[in-house]
């Protein structure tokens, strides 16, 4: 690979001259049953060469479609004014043919989901071949073998070989990086990301959040990035822009907009990410409510509804985006940004002091030390396979999933144990191994002091009064077809509980999860995703478990529902005094609200201990690169951090390597000197005492900040 | 177009944000069950009711009528051949002289207990069996889905030929029974496919995972929520029934001369429909009327225990904005 056969302009090369995007007054609007849904009403930005802008609101904040709308990608039904510029060039009006002149080869967008924007049945490399020829003029085989150098440039081993895969040979992590490759094939001057990283595991979405910046140096592109992740942008994006309802309400540069917030959905915002590098509780702010339903806004500003500082003059006028702090670039709409400012703290801190957040206390039995309290759920060295067969007629066994390989861990009365681990490391089939109550494979499971191997299956029906779970998709977790009553009443009915006493704890259940009794005869579907996993956590609790394990409850929701949900679980915690296994892949949210934390990998459990212990120095080079890769929501101490960026994906649990399940990866085996690797090849690591409470299996252990 | 405003991450808001009027609870604060839910919105669709009152009324008039009339299916008036309806013979008579209206009456009787006791059984042990193989899988899978495939390959109609000579003046329940043991076996695989997708939803693991015993999952959740095929399936079932027993008494099989049914009595008139219309509209008017009513009731059935319905609320809504109003 030669510079010269990269058909790329150097960034000097370009004429620059105005912004590479320009957005004024632009309204989008769809028809829908309910009157015309005004998606975006009255957005202006301008995006500059070089210049990465990063797009942040809730779902339904018009933030894609704005996006899309710049495009040209959406469907005739939408109507749309304003003005949109590219390089100067107006885009509304112009017919579709002009704008695939203009789209993927000076525009180009990333989208979400990188499974559903590859084809299935063509080669990778034949989709980004695809994508230049579109464009230019070159033969085939050249098309070929750029494509095969983008995708070595976007970090793909063995390019030559991987672009003859398909799209469901690749990994999630590769497939945007493919996507990416497109991206960037025909060297666009202004590249969208929508939620590039959204359906990613933090280990791989810092190496696309890494690659993304590459793209931009080499393109010399502008880049939009659209997220609800105020974390992802912190340390990427220049400006910012905060959406809401259709609208900006606040944009400045990222500096700014964290450190001096003056709108307070950005301040709500900001409060509600759980903080991975804030040791002590940090109260979390939920921002009440739901937005607004676009199709009839009432008058006056749409947040009002939700704002903690609304006054009758809210509602009178929508305000308009105004400088603020007498700054040019610093802009909000809100009539009250003089008192903002005039808040004692500065960004997350002013955000608690305004919307009045509150500290759950800790539960009664937390006082008593944790040696002296009731052993909830041990695991003991459980073992999980899987066979893979193959044939047809006569299945033969052909090989082995090592799914979970033997981990152990227990959980007390009043405790939070975090199980953390990228997707595909064994975390849902240990939990599902746990609910099943079936004897295990290999090792044993006990509940409450109860070994589940060897008990009959009216036992195994008592236990699961004990013992009960919350999933992650609040969609999926609650029958369609049952109201909300009957829901929360199953687990009731079937443990036997009267008639009398289900109606008296139904109504109860519902206001401890912070709903309204009144809507219990309503559906599932009428309820927003936070609303839905409350009436999952008030099934969970319907016979009052000492053990409530959660698969990843809250993923599936925006962040500031998230506080809200993040909340309600640790005050249930304390009042309740439950303990919860909490299976998650944010680490910032298992800071939180976690007491113990279990890193899991490849089956295998590398490092256990006391939460503040494992975050603050951890042992295990596995752990230190997962922290490293959780973005901070603080621009000035992300630009400052070293990423510790892992290759490659997670190895097939299949064929796991020898030795450390984690050599492949690791930065610091790469770094050993040959007679101390061979010790990482041949000898397993036992999982050793570090410090009190905490544990890691590594050789070569050492502390290394990583916050 | 909300699909797009959702698209990209769907996870947090739709429905409630809306804040549409939704099933007012006639007492606040007391949860309605399942079932009363379900009745109610039932009731407000107008013309599932329209359905519902026919079906009552078809069963009423075919059970009472015969007593209202002197005349017998059995029996013929020899003053009278091939006339039209008049004071004496309100629907007519055929060519050898029997009261028209006894007559349908007769194979209105036959038709209604046919159809819908068919239906109900096909789709009931359709329902049954493909929920039954796709949740517990492995062997009762295996089985059961062995005794679909070997159904569909044997000649349905071949079969009840041959059998009829045994049943031939055995109860007419006998037919029914034959006619749905062949009726079911492509809903048990469409059922048993949808069976395979719901058990890998978490409302089916949680329930699992709180001590629901297998069967009770099947009737709470897995059934309950293929409601909406089985309803089409069953509605689908009714006419198909109906039309199957006209094929097999057209060849001499199923019911039997002197004996009549609504099928009989069309395949019958059929060619003098144009010359004598009314040995043909009338049985014909009646068989219309049935599938059309069982459909009207179908379609309540399924929007009354869909919650994502909107026809139902919808119409609601117009409702209170007219009371408003």
């Amino acid at each position: 690979m030669t510079t010269s056969e990269l058909q790329f302009d150097t960034p000097a090369d370009r004429v620059v001259e105005g912004p590479v995007l320009q957005v004024d007054d632009l309204h989008v609007s769809f028809p829908s049953e309910a009157g015309r849904v005004r998606a975006v009403r009255g957005l202006s930005y301008h995006v500059s060469p070089g210049e990465v802008l990063g797009i942040v609101g809730e779902s339904g904040s018009g933030k894609s479609v704005s996006s899309l709308a710049v495009m040209g990608l959406l469907p005739n039904s939408a109507r749309i004014t304003g003005s949109i510029k590219f390089q100067g060039r107006e885009l509304i009006g112009q017919s579709d043919t002009e704008l695939s002149r203009i789209r993927g080869r000076r525009i180009s967008m990333v989208f979400q989901d990188p499974l559903s924007a590859l084809t299935p049945v063509y080669t990778v490399g034949d989709q980004i071949a695809e994508a230049i020829l579109v464009h230019r003029k070159v033969s085939k085989s050249a098309a070929a073998k750029r494509a095969v150098e983008l995708l070595d440039l976007v970090g793909i081993p063995n390019a030559a070989e991987r672009a003859k895969a398909f799209p469901h040979e690749f990994s999630g992590g590769m497939r945007q990086r493919a996507v990416i490759a497109m991206a960037i094939a025909n060297d666009p001057d202004l590249i969208i990301a929508d939620e590039p990283t959204t359906a990613l595991d933090v280990t791989v979405q810092a190496q696309v959040l890494q690659l993304l910046e590459t793209a931009q140096e080499v393109t010399g592109a502008g880049i939009v990035i659209i997220t609800h992740d105020l974390g992802v942008v912190a340390g990427f994006a220049d400006r910012l822009m905060v959406m809401y309802a259709g609208r900006a309400v606040e944009k400045g540069k990222v500096d700014d907009i964290y450190q001096q917030p003056r709108m307070p959905y950005t301040l709500g915002l900001l409060g509600s990410i759980p903080r991975l590098d804030v040791s002590e509780k940090q109260a979390l702010v939920p921002i009440k409510g739901n937005p607004p339903s676009l199709t009839d806004l009432p008058p006056g500003c749409p947040f009002a509804p939700r704002c903690p500082m609304v006054v009758d003059a809210c509602h009178t006028a929508e305000p308009p985006l105004v400088d603020v702090d007498g700054s040019l670039e610093h802009a909000a709409a809100c009539i009250r940004t003089n008192e903002i400012a005039a808040a004692d703290g500065e960004g997350a801190e002013a955000a608690v002091e305004i919307f009045g957040a509150e500290v759950a206390d800790e539960p009664e039995v937390a006082k008593i030390p944790r040696e002296q309290r009731e052993v909830v759920l041990e695991l003991d060295q459980l073992v999980k396979e899987y066979p893979v067969n193959k044939g047809v007629v006569f299945k033969r066994r052909v090989g082995t999933v090592h799914a979970v390989a033997g981990i152990s861990f227990d959980v007390r009365e009043g405790e939070t144990l975090g199980l953390v681990g990228e997707s595909g490391c064994g975390k849902t089939t240990t939990l599902m191994e746990i609910l099943g109550l079936q004897k295990p494979m290999g090792g044993e499971i006990s509940v409450l002091g109860t070994n589940v191997s060897d008990v009959d299956n009216k036992r195994r029906f008592e236990i699961r009064r004990d013992m009960s779970v919350v999933f992650q998709d609040p969609m999926a977790s609650l029958d369609p077809r049952l109201t909300i009553n009957d829901c929360i009443a199953e687990p009731m009915q079937v443990h036997g509980y009267s008639k009398d006493e289900i109606n008296r704890r139904v109504p109860e259940l519902m206001r401890l999860v912070g709903l309204r009794p009144e809507q219990l005869s309503r559906y599932p579907g009428e309820f927003s995703g936070g609303q839905r996993q409350r009436i999952g956590i008030a099934r969970a609790l319907a016979l009052e478990p000492k053990l409530v394990v959660l698969d990843e409850p809250v993923s599936a929701l925006d962040v500031s529902i998230q506080a809200g949900v993040i909340n309600l679980l640790e005050e249930l915690k304390s009042k309740l005094g439950l303990a919860y296994l909490f299976v998650a892949h944010d680490l910032s949210v298992v800071r939180h609200i976690a007491d113990r934390v279990a890193v899991m990998y490849l089956g295998k459990i590398i490092e256990i201990g006391e939460v503040d212990s494992v975050f603050e120095a951890p042992r295990h080079p596995y752990t230190q690169a997962l922290l490293s890769a959780i973005p901070i929501p603080d621009p000035v101490k992300e630009r400052q951090r070293e990423r510790i960026i892992l290759t490659g994906d997670l190895p097939s649990p299949a064929n796991p390597p020898s030795g450390c399940r984690f050599r492949t990866r690791c930065f610091l085996h790469a770094q050993l000197p040959p007679e101390k690797q061979r010790q990482c090849i041949e000898v397993e690591p036992p999982r050793e005492v570090q410090a009190p409470d905490h544990e890691a299996a590594c050789h070569f252990a050492q502390i290394r900040q990583v916050l | 177009m909300t699909v797009i405003l959702n698209e990209g991450d769907s996870a947090g808001t739709t429905g409630a944000a809306s804040g549409s009027p939704v099933d007012a609870a006639p007492e606040p604060g007391k949860a309605m069950t399942r079932g009363r839910l379900v009745l109610i919105r039932f009731a407000r669709n107008k013309l599932a009711l329209v359905g519902l009152v026919l079906i009552v009324a078809m069963y009423l008039m075919a059970f009472v009528g015969p007593f209202l009339t002197k005349w017998s299916y059995d029996q013929q008036d020899y003053t009278a051949f091939l006339e039209p309806p008049y004071s004496e013979h309100i629907f007519g008579t055929d060519k050898i002289g029997t009261d028209m209206f006894a007559l349908t009456m007769r194979g209105l009787q036959k038709s209604l207990i046919i159809g819908l006791l068919v239906a109900l059984i096909s789709t009931t042990v359709a329902a049954i069996v493909g929920a039954a193989a796709g949740y517990f899988l492995g062997v009762a899978d295996k089985a059961l889905m062995w005794v679909v495939d070997l159904l569909l390959v044997l000649p349905s109609f071949l079969i009840i030929a041959i059998l009829s000579p045994w049943f031939r003046g055995k109860s007419w329940f006998l037919l029914v029974l034959m006619l749905a043991a062949f009726q079911w076996m492509i809903t048990a695989r469409i059922v048993r496919g949808m069976t395979l997708t719901l058990k890998e939803r978490e409302f089916v693991k949680a329930a699992k995972f709180m001590g629901q015993p297998a069967r009770k999952i099947i009737a709470k959740h897995i059934v309950p929520n293929m409601a909406s095929l089985l309803i089409i399936d069953a509605t689908i079932n009714v006419g198909s029934a109906v039309l199957a027993e006209t094929g097999l008494s057209y060849f001499g099989f199923g019911v039997q001369s002197p004996d009549v049914s609504l099928g009989t009595l069309i395949g019958l008139n059929a060619e003098s429909a144009t010359t004598f219309p009314w040995l043909f509209l009338f049985p014909a008017g009646f068989l219309v009327v049935f599938v059309l009513a069982v459909n009207w009731v179908g379609d309540g059935l399924r929007d009354a225990l869909d919650p994502t319905s909107t026809r139902v609320r919808r119409k609601e809504k117009k409702d209170t904005k007219e009371k408003a109003a």
